[in-house]
């Protein structure tokens, strides 16, 4: 391997990174942003997602960077759900009169580190990874910074953000001491029949630091209030490509790294799963904000993304993929639909906002409703299909017992989402609402349709790039 | 006639479509463009029930092969995969038979948002007729839980005072059982790497595993039927659903139960079938007592009649679980008749609701002398649900008693009391109702039966009493079929 054929690697990386530089120079020329700089950003997420699909595959500068059906699958998930989250974001932020032109730089910052993480194959890249997407998830998080609550949610993502960082970074370093190599091909040598107790330690606070990530129970603290303080647009991006960045260098470090400890660190993360789906079904309960209660959603759904990566086969690792993707269209759809609505100026919020919605916007609320029995798994909407591929990897991974215990906790759950669902339809309106802006109006009811129907066609194509995906993981 | 199944099953979403176009000619919500979504919803279900009308003729009565089967590959290893034979062909029958009653009988009744009941409604029928066409369990799965949605909203958006309750009750019972079995159609694509129906039946799990497998679809189709003691959603969903709701729920979505079992638990699960039916009789005795006593003590109309769907639904699992010809035959018989009287007593409890708004038994009293066509009508769908000789309800009884009886001498003994106590709460509520002197001043004005409601119980008094004079119009449809699954039984469980 030569550098002209590493950087060939780095392609994707290469686009964004100089882009967004190139971004940021004219940025500051014109200090306002406008329809062209918003399509330029998106211009270049189409184009490094086409680097990563079209570029040739390997594995680069000594193994620190992987390009492989893996990673090509992720960052294409990644990126769409980039490039959606810029025209949802940047007309929202221009009617509250906040007309950064940061915002599109930003989230093109947090799509080369979400790349790297799922490129990653050293600890190294992994780390510069979760670092590069995680600081421009904080500004972003904070980027309407006249309103306390988003400062709030920003400064409060910041410090569990750096807490979490912190056990990564340890976890790390004990790898590096016990195993000799920050590469997870030679970690996962001396793993190979039977690991030392100080890479295990090593590995449990690994797994700590990403479970912080992906907001899995116990680590799930921060999402609830991060999600319900940051400007909506922002937090259609947050539950979307960071949840699918962090699972797929999850599934890379697990996979590659350390297949000879799965033994260990399966019974990790069915702990962490099962603790996800009953945090999520039951503190959902007593949600009244609906950017809380998807917060707690969320935590659900990553539990079941996380029982998928427990199975510890292909299968398992193919229906975490096909999950997180169809999950991935599910929130960022249900955050549209509520940048889309507004009442007196005043962003709808909680459930009793939505009374007697689908009277008066039958849109949307035939979207929110699609988006919410999705989430509920109720089958033929696009999150049954999700359960469905995971629920079938975990019972032939001879976790029949748990799946069931998860199943259950849907049951729990489906409650709020029915609770949603009745205050809509059969509730008596609360007032009328503006008209929705006809950006945030397009992507939610663009989403909706994908979860049901056109996800019945869309699982063909699916289907078989997530087990080509998986294969690239190499376990059985 | 390859194809007709998904024609059948798909017809009705056109009518949704048509529904939906209809804002192009009317404003939605006005009165012109409600009348005209009527018409659309009615000639869409009458099409349907022509189009099911065919496949019967059609059907050939010999065999007991899937017929009519459709099969394409779909993603994963799935199948769309369509069938129907002689078990399930009468329930496709059944359900586009029952909805232009529905579509008529909520003509007048439903005053608000009429487009969205009758869609409702439409894609409810989709997905009944496609859960009895299924041949490919993750395809069952479907339609089987997306029919939660439709009746959800009817029961929320169109039912009574207490609705809400009522719908979530309804759904999160239902949903409970539905993803045990989830969980055990995924396990049992896991073992065999198929989910053909067919290709199941013929499967030959272990008895361990069966067990399992039995218990999970228990779960579900027990909640379904649904089956003491987990029936308890099924009196506050028919209180308050609204009439056609409730025609439709005891007509057909109970049947979803007993037809699980049929084409699920006991071809594919016979040695757990034979180990559990001592379970099934005692809750099915249970259900047939219990419930009716139950029954005798209501205030209520509806609950009384849904009390009593309970006890005859108690009548069809001990058909099933009694594993003999007699049995299996009586099951799917007392089903197809408890369809048409249940819809037709709820269809009698809407007309008089629709004039009085209440249904309070002690409300009424004496309504012969105002109504004696109703009169007449109410003492017919009385004496089938009693099991009159001559009605349908009769054969139903008497054939699964018969079943059961080889199986089990005192199930059956028990069993035949519950005959006794259906006599008992049925005729009691009908004397309340209809016999005496009007003392409410309430009702002194009250109107007999107009055209449009004697349409609607015509063909079920029909139905009824064709059926229970000549029932071999049933058997000689599901003879061949029945006698497979016997034999299959049979040779499974070396009884």
């Amino acid at each position: 391997m030569n550098f002209s054929t590493d950087l060939s690697l780095a392609l994707p990386e290469l686009i964004l990174a100089g882009g967004a530089l190139v971004l940021l120079v004219w940025g500051a020329f014109q200090s306002r942003a406008n329809m062209v700089f918003s399509l330029a950003a998106v211009a270049l997420l189409v184009a490094a997602g086409a680097a990563a699909v079209l570029g040739p595959m390997g594995r680069g500068f000594s193994g620190g960077l992987i390009a492989d059906q893996a990673s090509a699958f992720a960052k294409v998930a990644i990126y769409a759900a980039s490039a959606i989250a810029i025209p949802l974001g940047q007309p929202w932020f221009q009617r509250r009169g906040i007309n950064n032109f940061e915002f599109p730089i930003l989230i093109v910052l947090a799509a080369l580190g979400m790349g790297m993480m799922a490129s990653a194959g050293d600890l190294i890249s992994l780390y510069i990874g979760v670092e590069l997407h995680s600081l421009a998830l904080y500004v972003l998080a904070a980027i309407h910074r006249d309103n306390a609550k988003a400062s709030e949610a920003g400064l409060k993502y910041f410090v569990l953000g750096a807490l979490s960082s912190g056990l990564l970074l340890y976890g790390a370093s004990l790898i590096y001491g016990f195993a000799g190599s920050t590469h997870f091909t030679v970690i996962a040598q001396s793993v190979e029949g039977g690991a030392n107790v100080g890479v295990l330690f090593g590995l449990v606070f690994l797994i700590c630091g990403l479970a912080f990530k992906i907001s899995a129970a116990p680590f799930h603290m921060w999402t609830p209030d991060v999600y319900e303080g940051a400007p909506t647009p922002v937090v259609a991006f947050f539950g979307a490509a960071p949840k699918m960045a962090a699972m797929v260098l999850f599934a890379r470090v697990l996979a590659e790294g350390f297949g000879g400890a799965a033994d260990q660190w399966r019974q990790i993360l069915v702990i962490i799963a099962l603790a996800s789906v009953a945090v999520g079904a039951f503190a959902g309960l007593a949600q009244t904000n609906l950017k809380r209660l998807w917060a707690y959603s969320s935590i659900a759904n990553i539990g079941y993304a996380v029982l998928g990566l427990a199975s510890g086969d292909a299968a398992g690792i193919q229906a975490m993929l096909v999950f997180m993707v169809l999950y991935m269209v599910d929130v960022t759809g249900f955050f549209a639909c509520l940048a889309a609505l507004s009442r007196d100026g005043r962003p709808m919020e909680t459930i009793s906002d939505m009374a007697g919605l689908f009277k008066e916007r039958p849109g949307i609320a035939l979207a929110m409703s699609a988006f919410a029995l999705s989430a509920l798994g109720l089958p033929p909407f696009s999150g049954f299909w999700a359960k469905f591929y995971v629920f079938k990897a975990a019972i032939g991974a001879g976790l029949g017992v748990v799946a069931v215990i998860a199943l259950v906790g849907s049951v729990v759950a489906a409650f709020y989402y029915l609770r949603l669902i009745k205050v809509m339809w059969f509730d008596a309106s609360a007032g009328a609402t503006e008209t929705p802006p006809v950006e945030a109006r397009t992507i939610a009811l663009t989403l909706a349709l994908f979860t049901f129907p056109v996800v019945l066609v869309a699982l063909a194509f699916i289907d078989p790039l997530a087990a080509a995906a998986a294969a690239a993981f190499g376990l059985a | 006639m390859s194809g007709i199944l998904s024609l059948i099953t798909y017809a009705p979403l056109l009518g949704v479509a048509a529904i939906l176009a209809l804002r192009f000619i009317a404003p939605a919500g006005s009165a012109k463009s409600a009348e005209l979504a009527k018409w659309v919803a009615l000639v869409t279900t009458l099409v349907t029930l022509a189009l099911s009308l065919v496949m019967l003729g059609q059907f050939d009565r010999t065999t007991a092969d899937f017929q009519f089967v459709e099969d394409f590959a779909w993603f994963g290893g799935l199948h769309y995969r369509m069938g129907v034979d002689g078990i399930s062909v009468l329930f496709v029958v059944l359900t586009a038979f029952l909805m232009p009653l529905c579509i008529a009988a909520s003509w007048r009744s439903i005053e608000h948002r009429i487009e969205e009941y009758l869609i409702a409604f439409l894609a409810l029928e989709t997905l009944v007729i496609g859960v009895f066409c299924a041949l490919d369990l993750i395809l069952f799965y479907l339609f089987f839980e997306f029919g939660l949605a439709p009746m959800f909203l009817i029961i929320g958006v169109w039912g009574g005072k207490n609705r809400v309750y009522a719908a979530f009750k309804f759904f999160l019972y239902t949903l409970l059982g539905s993803v045990l079995m989830l969980a055990a159609v995924l396990g049992m694509i896991g073992i065999t790497g198929t989910s053909s129906i067919p290709e199941l039946m013929t499967y030959d799990f272990g008895q361990e595993i069966q067990i399992w497998l039995w218990l999970a679809f228990f779960a579900s189709f027990a909640v379904k039927m649904p089956m003491w003691p987990v029936h308890t959603w099924l009196p506050d969903a028919h209180v308050e659903a609204p009439t056609a709701g409730s025609v439709i729920l005891a007509g057909v979505l109970l049947k979803m139960g007993g037809y699980g079992f049929m084409r699920f638990s006991l071809p594919m699960f016979p040695d757990a079938s034979a180990y559990f039916t001592p379970l099934v009789f005692a809750m099915s005795v249970i259900a047939i007592v219990y419930t009716s006593l139950v029954a005798f003590r209501q205030t209520d109309i509806k609950k009384l009649i849904a009390y009593s769907s309970v006890a005859h639904m108690g009548f069809v699992t001990l058909g099933i679980f009694s594993g003999n010809a007699q049995g299996e035959q009586g099951a799917i018989f007392q089903m197809v008749s408890h369809g048409l009287i249940s819809g037709a007593l709820f269809l009698c409890v809407g007309v008089v609701y629709d004039r009085m708004h209440t249904r309070e038994i002690a409300f009424y009293g004496g309504l012969v002398n105002r109504m004696p066509w109703y009169a007449a009508i109410f003492l017919l769908f009385t004496m089938g649900n009693v099991g009159l000789p001559g009605t349908s309800g009769f054969v139903g009884e008497i054939l699964t008693m018969a079943g059961a009886y080889q199986a089990s001498t005192w199930a059956a003994i028990v069993a035949a009391s519950g005959v006794i106590l259906s006599a008992v709460y049925a005729l009691s509520l009908y004397r309340r109702v209809v016999f005496g002197e009007i003392t409410n001043p309430a009702l002194a004005e009250i109107k007999d039966l107009n055209w449009r409601e004697v349409a609607i119980f015509a063909p079920l008094i029909i139905g009824t009493l064709y059926l229970g004079i000549y029932p071999a119009a049933v058997f000689d449809i599901t003879q061949a079929s029945v006698d497979n699954l016997v034999a299959v039984y049979r040779a499974a469980t070396g009884g």
